[in-house]
């Protein structure tokens, strides 16, 4: 099992976010994905930039992919896309078929990032064809429906590409034209004065009830609970998953992944996530249930 | 411009035909289309008088199988292209990468048109799908502003349509996951979003509170519109304040922009409602078939009359529209 850090979702400034990847180098993880994938007006590292973390990181042994954008709406995000597309080095996660559309017009393989809707082996194979090399399974995506995907694949002959899940965070489950945030503080997009910079790991949003259901994040909506899988590790390896994806928080990430390479390298299952985390949807309950606490 | 209009059953049909669509979008009755509701929808005999119904009329059938193929249950949605393609629709709506694949192959004469649960936004991402499937048409999610909807449209390699009025779904669809987290059931998956069966109301120190598997979604004052409990639009708790977090229960009306999206080469409006009543169906219809008369024959002279106002604000949610993301401020 292949430990990987999916991009960090959060407006995190840029000498927090270099320090972080400074860190991330020393980490006993594969894969990183670089990038800003929810709001293209964050712009805290600029494309040179993140190619040369790109480069340092890759200094270190990691693979890394650069992520795209999830939800393009102006055309200026669209040539964005290009360069990125067009980056010369770096393998693409494609979390738009945009992406997707330029990685194949220059025969260039890809990730399908979560945001690309797959939930069959002929879907699936429809991509691979294209050049999707790694898929990342969308967050709502059960064991069992991950198990038939292999099946069907298997009794049609299709390749299985490399696959990952999200395996540790809020889970980005949907976005918006509008931004949560600005309408938050009662600010027009246009005029959001980057207010989401202010909240490192998003904003909870309560029931009237008093429990988290959602996390605003800019434009992105997310789970209020951090999905976790750490315990799943063994049994997603035996159903042929290939790397669980760590989503960057601001707080307690080292400590994680340094316990959860152990807990690889050991051998050891006994992982106890705690109760408030969720795990639903990779038991095809509801999303938010933790299985383990009912 | 087309009007295409809903229909969840013939009556729908009729009275969208009587009052004027150029074309009616309909779904078989089952997941293969993303109003899967008790009730609702086509059975093949309805489609045989529905076909007979709009080929009299010189109108055109569209069929939606919008939902994602789930792995292990196929033939339930190449049935579904199959029997589209006998009844002889016109177009079939479709957002699976497996189901385009599919139908572009074996009925490469059917036309197919992009759903907007394909959640493609830009000309790129239309260009993929030509390529790939020869689309004729897509349907554009609610996410642009009139401006990014120009620019698409002016590079994009089919046809463009766009909602006009109905629910007002804020998130770009076919990606969004809210209802699953909190049922097991999304519109991807189980093509409905806030299935009706996880839903329950209950009277409580005389307020009507209104849960979706148990999570409180708001709670509403004797005299308050109560709103069915979607999640986007529920009363959350932010920083200590009681807000609708993300949007308000308000539905999209665009008629006062069809103008601007004539002279930008939209070639369809789509109404959404295919679970609104038939005489929802018939209003609305009347309204957008008169206001894009109006519209093309005279753009310069176009104004949206107080009475087609009226009807439409009757027949929205909480009573109160929209220009939603077509207007920029709205974002």
């Amino acid at each position: 099992m292949q430990i990987s850090l999916g991009p960090v979702l959060y407006f995190w400034s840029k000498e927090n976010l270099m320090e972080f990847y400074q860190q991330v180098a020393n980490w006993p993880l594969q894969r990183v994905y670089l990038g800003e994938v929810v709001c293209s007006k964050r712009r805290s590292l600029r494309y040179q930039d993140w190619l040369q973390l790109a480069q340092d990181l890759a200094d270190f042994g990691k693979q890394v992919v650069l992520s795209t954008m999830t939800l393009l709406e102006a055309q200026s995000e669209l040539s964005m896309l290009q360069r990125y597309c067009d980056n010369g080095d770096w393998l693409i996660e494609a979390n738009d078929m945009a992406a997707i559309s330029l990685c194949t017009e220059r025969q260039l393989p890809f990730v399908a990032g979560p945001h690309i809707n797959i939930y069959s082996a002929r879907a699936m194979a429809v991509l691979s064809k294209q050049g999707m090399q790694r898929w990342v399974l969308p967050v709502e995506m059960s064991a069992a429906q991950f198990a038939a995907i292999r099946h069907e694949a298997q009794q049609l002959n299709i390749n299985m590409p490399e696959t990952e899940v999200f395996a540790y965070g809020y889970m980005p489950l949907a976005h918006s034209a509008r931004c949560f945030t600005a309408r938050h503080h009662d600010l027009p997009k246009d005029d959001c004065q980057f207010r989401c910079q202010d909240d490192a790991d998003g904003i909870a949003v309560f029931s009237q009830e008093g429990e988290r259901v959602f996390t605003i994040n800019g434009i992105q909506t997310q789970s209020g609970k951090k999905v976790d899988l750490r315990a799943q590790w063994s049994a997603m390896q035996a159903l042929g998953i290939d790397a669980m994806r760590f989503s960057p928080q601001s707080e307690g990430m080292a400590e994680m992944i340094n316990a959860f390479a152990n807990s690889l390298v050991s051998g050891d299952t006994a992982i106890t996530p705690p109760l408030e985390h969720c795990n639903g949807y990779w038991f095809g309950a509801a999303g938010m249930e933790n299985t383990l606490a009912v | 411009m087309e009007l295409v209009c809903p229909a969840g059953n013939l009556q729908a049909l009729k009275l969208a035909i009587e009052n004027g669509a150029d074309a009616i979008y309909t779904g078989f009755r089952d997941d293969t289309n993303a109003r899967h509701f008790a009730g609702l929808n086509f059975s093949d005999a309805e489609y045989e008088q529905a076909i007979r119904l709009v080929r009299t009329r010189q109108r055109k059938l569209f069929l939606a199988i919008n939902t994602f193929a789930q792995a292990g249950q196929w033939p339930r949605w190449q049935r579904a292209v199959d029997r589209a393609a006998e009844l002889g629709v016109d177009a079939l709506i479709v957002a699976d990468l497996a189901v385009l694949d599919y139908a572009a192959n074996r009925y490469p004469q059917l036309p197919l048109h992009l759903s907007v649960q394909a959640s493609a936004t830009t000309q790129e991402a239309l260009r993929f799908y030509q390529r790939s499937f020869a689309i004729r048409r897509a349907v554009l999610p609610r996410v642009l502003s009139l401006q990014q909807l120009a620019a698409v449209s002016k590079e994009a390699p089919c046809e463009i349509e766009v909602f006009g009025f109905g629910s007002l779904c804020i998130m770009a669809e076919g990606r969004c996951q809210l209802s699953s987290y909190l049922t097991g059931e999304s519109p991807n998956t189980c093509g409905a979003c806030s299935p009706a069966r996880f839903v329950r109301w209950e009277e409580k120190n005389r307020m009507l509170e209104s849960r979706l598997n148990g999570v409180l979604i708001d709670r509403f004052a004797e005299q308050e519109n109560a709103g069915y409990p979607t999640l986007c639009k529920g009363r959350f708790i932010v920083d200590g304040k009681r807000t609708h977090a993300l949007e308000e229960p308000v539905s999209l009306n665009t008629l006062e922009l069809l103008p601007e999206l004539i002279h930008n080469g939209i070639r369809a409006i789509k109404i959404e409602g295919r679970q609104r009543s038939p005489s929802y169906v018939a209003q609305v219809t009347k309204v957008w078939r008169a206001a894009i008369d109006a519209a093309t024959h005279a753009p310069e002279n176009f104004s949206s009359r107080p009475d087609w106002q009226q009807a439409l604000a009757q027949l929205s949610e909480g009573k109160q529209t929209t220009f939603g993301a077509y207007q920029r401020a709205w974002q």
